[in-house]
C-alpha cells in the first residue's frame, strides 16, 4: 500500500474544488492508497479498515451458501472507509479519468458519510486510530490469556449484529435535553394509562379539566390542577417519586450490553478481561451499523454526483465514451435483481425533477386528477435543496417506504419478478409479477438488512432470557446453537431463547413418488418455542 | 426411451411390488420429459439474481476483486496445520469444531476450471430465515421475489431455468480438460489432513508388497577395501578386531592407538548401490448412479464422499493411485475424468448389476488384479430395477474375489419414504456383508446428511 502519486492527488483536488462548488460539503483532509490485488486480499475480511483487529476467521474463506447471502449480508466492501481522514482505494493501472470518476464517487461517499444523520456517532473519532489501539488490546491479551481471547471474541461476534444502534442514536439526541419526568407528564402518560381505571374518556375528562383550570387561572391553573390530583390520588406522589428514583435497565434489547453490565461470570475479577473484548467488537459493530443501513442511498447518491459531475469536468473531454461504458455498468438497471447503486440514482434523480416543480407539498398530493397532476408545475427549482436534505436525515428503509411510487415505478418500468414452476416443461419460469409500486415497495424493502429484535432479561433461577419478538419470520435454525453455546459460556449459566417457528399445516395426502400434478395449497402456523442452552448441549421444546 | 419402456414391460412381466413400479414409473417419466424436444426450445435463459448487498464499488469499477484462489494463497499449507490445530484444541476445550473443509471452484478462461481445497468457516449469529418451502415446490406468492426493469405485462414470462440443473460450477468439485494436476497436487493435502485431523484410520499393511519397476540408488551396501565413503565407525571395529586377534589390545591396558595395525581389508566403504522400491500401489473404481432419481442431493453427497476416499487413498498411497470412472443408469459407461464424473446426469432407469459387469470386465481384459490392490466405491441412492439383486449379486461375488474393498454408499433419494431400498435389501438378504465382513462394506445415510456424516461414512467404509 502506498500514497497515490503526486499527479493523480493534483488532479483529485481539482475534484474536490468542483465538488464543493457544487455543494457538496466534507473536510479538507482525505488520503488516496495505491492498492495492489495482494493488498485487498488482506483488506477483504477487514473490511477495508487496514487496522481492524486480527481474528482466525479473517484468514479462513468464510462460508456463503448461495441464498445465504441475503439472508446474512456482510458489511459493504467499499472503495472508501469513514474514517477521519476518509481513507480510498485505488488501482495502480488507472488511467486519470477512471481515477476522476471514482474519485467524485468516492467524494459522494464521502459528503454522505459527514452530512447524514445515521452516522453521527462516528464522526467524533477517527476509526483507524481506535482500530489500532484495540488491534493492540487484543495482541496483549492473547500474550496474556492464549487462546481464549479468540473464543471471547468469537462468542461476542455471534451477537454483534443485535447491538443497540437505535438506542444509541436515541440517547445522543436526549442527553442534548434530558430531564426527569414530571409529576403531570407522569400522572397523564403513566399513571392514567396503567391505573386501575383506564380509559379514553377519563383521559380526555383529565386533558379537557386541565385545559379549562390553565384558561381560568393563567398563573396557577397547572398548580391547582396537580393538587386536586394529589388530592383524589393518595399514592400517585408515592409512585412517582418510585418511578424516578426506578434505574433503568440498560440494554434489554442489546444483549452485548446486557452481558456487560449483568452477566456474573464476566464481572467476577478474573474475567473482567472479557469486558474490554466485549466493548471492542460492540463499538466496531456499531461503527459498521449505518453504513449496512444505508447502501442504497448512499450509493445512489455517490453514483448521482460521480455522474453530476464528471459531465461538467472539463478537464477530461474526450473520455465520454469510456465512462459512459463503466458507468452503464455500475448504473444501469439490470432486468432481474435490485442494484442499489441503479435504485438509488433513479431515486435522487427523480426527487430532483419533482421538487423543481413543487411536487413534494401538500398542494400536489391532493390534486386528485391523474391529468392535472402530470401537468403539475410550480417551476419552484428546489429539486438540489430537497436533494440534499434527503441526503442528511434519511436512511434505506425511510427512502424506499417514502419515495417509491406508481409514477416512479412506471417511469423505470420497474417490476417484480415471480418464480413458478411450469410442470408441462419442467422448468422454473420468472414472470413479471406485478408493476404495483405497493408491491415493488414491498420487495425492496423485504430484502433491506434486517436483524432480528432480541430482547433479555434475567428470568428465575438467574437464567439468561432472550425473547425474539415476532416480524412474520423464523430465525435461521441451523445457527442457534453456535449462538447459545457462545452466550451460555459469556452468561456463565443456562440460556433460554424464545422464538416463532413456522409449523407448515399439510392440507392433503403428498409425497407418493410421482411427479406432482398439483401443487397442494400449503399453509402454515406459527408456534413458539423454547430453546434451552444449558452445559452445552442445546434442547428445544414448544413454549406455549 | 423404447429400450427403457421394453426393459420395464420385462420386469413387470417377472412381476413387480406397487413400490417398485411407482419408482420405475417415476424415473420414466423424468426421462421421457428430459428427451421432450419442446425443451429446446428455452425462453430464454434464466435470469441470475444479484442480492443488494453483493454489490460493490471496488468490482462494479473495473478495479477487481482478487480471486478467491489468491486469497487462498494467505493460507498457507502451514496455516492450514495451524487452524486445524487450533480446531482441535476447541474440541478439547469443549466447543464444538468449526472448519470445515471445502472445496473451491476457480473458474478460469475456457472452462479450465480449477479446484482448490480450502478450510472454511461459518460465523453463526441470529439471523432471520426465510419461511422454508417444500422441496421442489414453492408456487405463485411464498416468495418474495425479486426486483426487475424492462418490457414485459404482468403475468408475461421473461425467462426459464430448467427444474434438473445440470451440474457444476457453484460450491462442487468439476474442472475442465488439463486440470488434472491442479486437483492432484491439493489432493494429497487433503487426505493428509482427513487422516490426521478427523482420525481416518491408516491403511493397514496387507504385507503383500508388490514391487514396482522403479528402483531407487542408495549408498546402502557395505564393501571391504574399496568404496565411495569410509564408513569410519565400521571401520574402527574391524581395526579392533584385527588387533585384538593379533593380541595388540589387552583387555584391561589402555589402548595406545598409535600402534594399531591396520589391514587393507579393515577399512569399510559405503558403496552406490540399486535398490528395488517397493510400494504398493491402488486402483480405485469409482461407480456412481446417474439416474434421474439421483438428481441434487444424493448426487452431490455422493460425489463428495469419493472425492474425500479418493483424497484419502491417495494419501495413503502416496499418490500411486489410479483412479477409474464408471457412471451407470441401465447401461454402464467409463468416463475419462473426474469432471465429467461429476457433472453427468441422465434421466434413465437404474440397474446396477450393469456397473458391477463393467468393472469386472475392465479388471479382467487389464489384468488389473495381478498388480494392483483394487477398490471399489460405488455410490447410488439404493433403486435398482432388479428388484432381488438376481443380476447384481453374482457380479458382486466375481468382484469380492479380486478388490481389496468394496465400500457401498446409499444416499437416500427420499421418494420412498422411509422404506429400506432395493440395494440395501437385497445385499442384507445375501448375507454377504457378513461373510465377506472384511471386503464388503455398506453406509446408508439421509439425503439431509452434512459434511461431518460424510466423513463418518468414509469411517465405515474403509475401517
Amino acid at each position: 500500500m502506498e500514497l497515490i502519486s503526486q499527479h493523480a492527488k493534483r488532479i483529485m483536488e481539482g475534484c474536490k474544488e468542483r465538488a464543493r462548488q457544487a455543494g457538496l460539503r466534507f473536510e479538507d483532509e482525505t488520503l488516496e492508497y495505491i492498492v495492489t490485488n495482494r493488498d485487498l486480499v488482506e483488506l477483504g475480511p477487514k473490511v477495508m479498515i487496514p487496522t481492524l483487529y486480527d481474528y482466525w476467521v479473517q484468514d479462513v474463506e468464510v462460508l456463503q451458501e448461495q441464498g445465504r447471502y441475503e439472508l446474512y449480508p456482510n458489511n459493504p466492501y467499499e472503495t472508501v472507509i469513514n474514517t477521519r481522514p476518509p481513507i480510498s482505494y485505488y488501482n495502480d493501472n488507472n488511467p486519470d479519468w477512471l481515477n476522476v470518476m471514482i474519485f467524485y464517487h468516492v467524494i459522494g461517499h464521502i459528503d454522505f458519510f459527514q452530512n447524514n444523520l445515521f452516522f453521527r456517532h462516528t464522526r467524533d473519532y477517527d476509526f483507524t486510530g481506535r482500530a489500532l489501539a484495540d488491534k493492540r488490546l487484543f495482541a496483549k491479551l492473547r500474550s496474556e490469556k492464549g487462546r481464549w481471547v479468540d473464543y471471547v471474541i468469537e462468542f461476542a461476534r455471534t451477537i454483534d449484529n443485535l447491538v443497540g444502534y437505535f438506542d444509541l442514536l436515541a440517547t445522543s439526541d436526549a442527553a442534548k435535553g434530558e430531564c426527569p419526568l414530571s409529576l403531570l407528564d407522569y400522572y397523564f402518560d403513566v399513571f392514567l394509562q396503567r391505573g386501575p381505571k383506564s380509559g379514553v374518556s377519563l383521559y380526555s375528562q383529565e386533558i379537557e379539566r386541565y385545559n379549562r383550570l390553565l384558561r381560568e387561572f393563567p398563573e396557577d391553573g397547572e398548580t391547582r390542577f396537580l393538587k386536586s390530583v394529589t388530592e383524589k390520588h393518595a399514592e400517585l406522589e408515592a409512585l412517582h417519586a418510585k418511578k424516578v428514583k426506578e434505574k433503568k435497565t440498560v440494554g434489554r434489547t442489546d444483549p452485548l450490553l446486557f452481558l456487560m453490565e449483568y452477566s456474573p461470570f464476566l464481572n467476577r475479577e478474573e474475567n473482567r478481561w472479557m469486558l474490554m473484548v466485549l466493548e471492542v467488537i460492540r463499538s466496531t459493530s456499531l461503527y459498521f451499523q449505518p453504513q449496512i443501513r444505508t447502501k442504497i442511498l448512499n450509493e445512489g447518491w455517490a453514483s448521482y454526483w460521480h455522474d453530476t459531475l464528471f459531465l461538467g469536468d472539463d478537464r477530461i473531454r474526450g473520455h465520454e465514451v469510456d465512462y459512459a461504458l463503466v458507468n452503464a455498468k455500475v448504473t444501469s438497471m439490470p432486468r432481474v435483481g435490485l442494484n442499489p447503486y441503479a435504485l438509488g440514482l433513479r431515486l435522487f434523480q427523480y426527487l430532483e425533477q419533482q421538487a423543481d416543480r413543487g411536487r413534494t407539498g401538500l398542494a400536489y398530493f391532493q390534486t386528485a386528477g391523474r391529468h392535472a397532476r402530470q401537468r403539475f408545475d410550480r417551476a419552484t427549482g428546489q429539486g438540489r435543496e430537497y436533494i440534499f436534505h434527503i441526503r442528511q436525515s434519511h436512511c434505506d428503509s425511510m427512502f424506499i417506504n417514502s419515495f417509491i411510487d406508481q409514477d416512479f415505478v412506471d417511469l423505470h418500468r420497474l417490476f417484480v419478478v415471480g418464480k413458478r414452476l411450469n410442470k408441462e416443461r419442467m422448468t422454473w419460469e420468472y414472470f413479471v409479477k406485478s408493476r404495483k409500486a405497493a408491491d415493488y415497495k414491498e420487495m425492496v424493502a423485504d430484502s433491506l438488512y434486517h436483524p432480528p429484535r432480541v430482547e433479555v432479561k434475567v428470568g428465575e433461577g438467574n437464567v439468561l432470557v432472550l425473547d425474539h419478538v415476532f416480524e412474520g419470520k423464523p430465525l435461521l435454525r441451523d445457527f442457534i446453537q453456535g449462538v447459545l453455546l457462545g452466550l451460555e459460556y459469556l452468561w456463565g449459566g443456562e440460556v433460554h431463547l424464545f422464538t416463532s417457528v413456522p409449523i407448515p399445516v399439510k392440507a392433503g395426502k403428498e409425497g407418493d413418488g410421482q411427479v406432482r400434478e398439483e401443487t397442494p395449497k400449503r399453509t402454515i402456523e406459527w408456534k413458539r418455542f423454547r430453546y434451552t442452552m444449558k452445559d452445552r448441549t442445546l434442547a428445544r421444546t414448544l413454549a406455549e | 426411451m423404447h429400450r427403457l419402456r421394453r426393459l420395464y414391460h420385462q420386469l413387470e412381466a417377472k412381476g413387480l411390488t406397487d413400490d417398485q413400479r411407482r419408482v420405475i414409473e417415476h424415473e420414466l417419466a423424468l426421462a421421457e420429459r428430459t428427451g421432450d424436444p419442446e425443451r429446446v426450445h428455452r425462453r430464454g435463459p434464466a435470469p441470475r439474481a444479484r442480492s443488494l448487498y453483493s454489490y460493490a464499488d471496488p468490482e462494479l469499477f473495473n478495479q477487481g476483486l482478487p480471486s478467491p484462489a489468491l486469497a487462498l494463497s494467505k493460507v498457507a499449507a502451514q496455516s492450514l496445520d495451524h487452524l486445524l490445530q487450533r480446531d482441535l484444541q476447541r474440541e478439547k476445550d469443549g466447543f464444538p469444531r468449526k472448519i470445515r473443509i471445502g472445496k473451491l471452484v476457480k473458474p478460469g478462461r475456457d472452462g479450465d476450471d480449477k479446484v482448490v481445497v480450502i478450510p472454511t468457516t461459518v460465523e453463526e449469529k441470529l439471523v432471520h430465515d426465510r419461511i422454508p418451502e417444500e422441496e421442489g415446490e414453492g408456487g405463485e406468492g411464498q416468495e418474495p421475489g425479486e426486483g426487475g426493469a424492462g418490457e414485459g405485462e404482468e403475468g408475461e414470462v421473461i425467462g426459464e431455468q430448467p427444474v434438473r440443473e445440470e451440474q457444476g460450477g457453484g460450491s462442487g468439485p468439476g474442472q475442465g480438460q488439463g486440470g488434472a494436476h491442479e486437483l492432484e497436487s491439493t489432493v494429497y493435502d487433503l487426505g493428509r489432513v482427513l487422516t490426521e485431523q478427523f482420525a481416518l484410520p491408516n491403511l493397514r499393511d496387507k504385507g503383500k508388497k508388490r514391487s514396482l519397476t522403479r528402483f531407487a540408488y542408495d549408498l546402502t551396501d557395505k564393501n571391504r577395501g574399496f568404496g565411495q565413503i569410509l564408513d569410519k565407525k565400521a571401520t574402527l571395529k574391524r581395526v579392533l578386531q584385527t588387533n585384538i586377534a593379533l593380541q595388540r589390545v589387552q583387555a584391561g591396558t589402555p589402548v595406545d592407538t598409535g600402534n594399531l595395525m591396520i589391514s587393507p581389508r579393515d577399512r569399510v566403504y559405503r558403496i552406490l548401490s540399486k535398490e528395488k522400491d517397493y510400494e504398493s500401489q491402488a486402483v480405485v473404481f469409482f461407480v456412481r448412479d446417474y439416474s434421474g432419481s439421483m438428481a441434487g442431493k444424493p448426487t452431490e453427497l455422493v460425489v463428495n464422499q469419493h472425492v474425500l476416499i479418493y483424497a484419502w487413498l491417495s494419501y495413503q498411497y502416496q499418490n500411486q493411485v489410479e483412479t477409474r470412472f464408471i457412471l451407470h443408469d441401465t447401461e454402464a459407461r467409463e468416463v475419462e475424468n473426474f469432471q465429467a464424473y461429476y457433472q453427468m446426469q441422465v434421466a434413465g432407469g437404474t440397474q446396477v448389476a450393469s456397473a458391477y459387469r463393467l468393472v469386472n470386465r475392465i479388471v479382467a481384459e487389464e489384468e488389473l488384479a495381478r498388480d494392483y490392490s483394487i477398490y471399489v466405491f460405488h455410490g447410488t441412492d439404493g433403486d435398482d430395477w432388479d428388484t432381488y439383486g438376481e443380476e447384481a449379486l453374482p457380479e458382486l461375488g466375481k468382484m469380492l474375489v479380486y478388490a481389496s474393498r468394496v465400500g457401498i454408499t446409499i444416499a437416500e433419494n427420499g421418494l420412498e419414504g422411509t422404506r429400506r431400498s432395493e440395494v440395501e435389501k437385497y445385499l442384507s438378504k445375501s448375507g454377504l456383508l457378513e461373510s465377506k465382513k472384511e471386503l464388503l462394506r455398506l453406509d446408508v445415510m439421509s439425503k439431509e446428511s452434512t459434511e461431518a456424516r460424510v466423513i463418518e461414512g468414509i469411517k465405515r467404509l474403509i475401517s
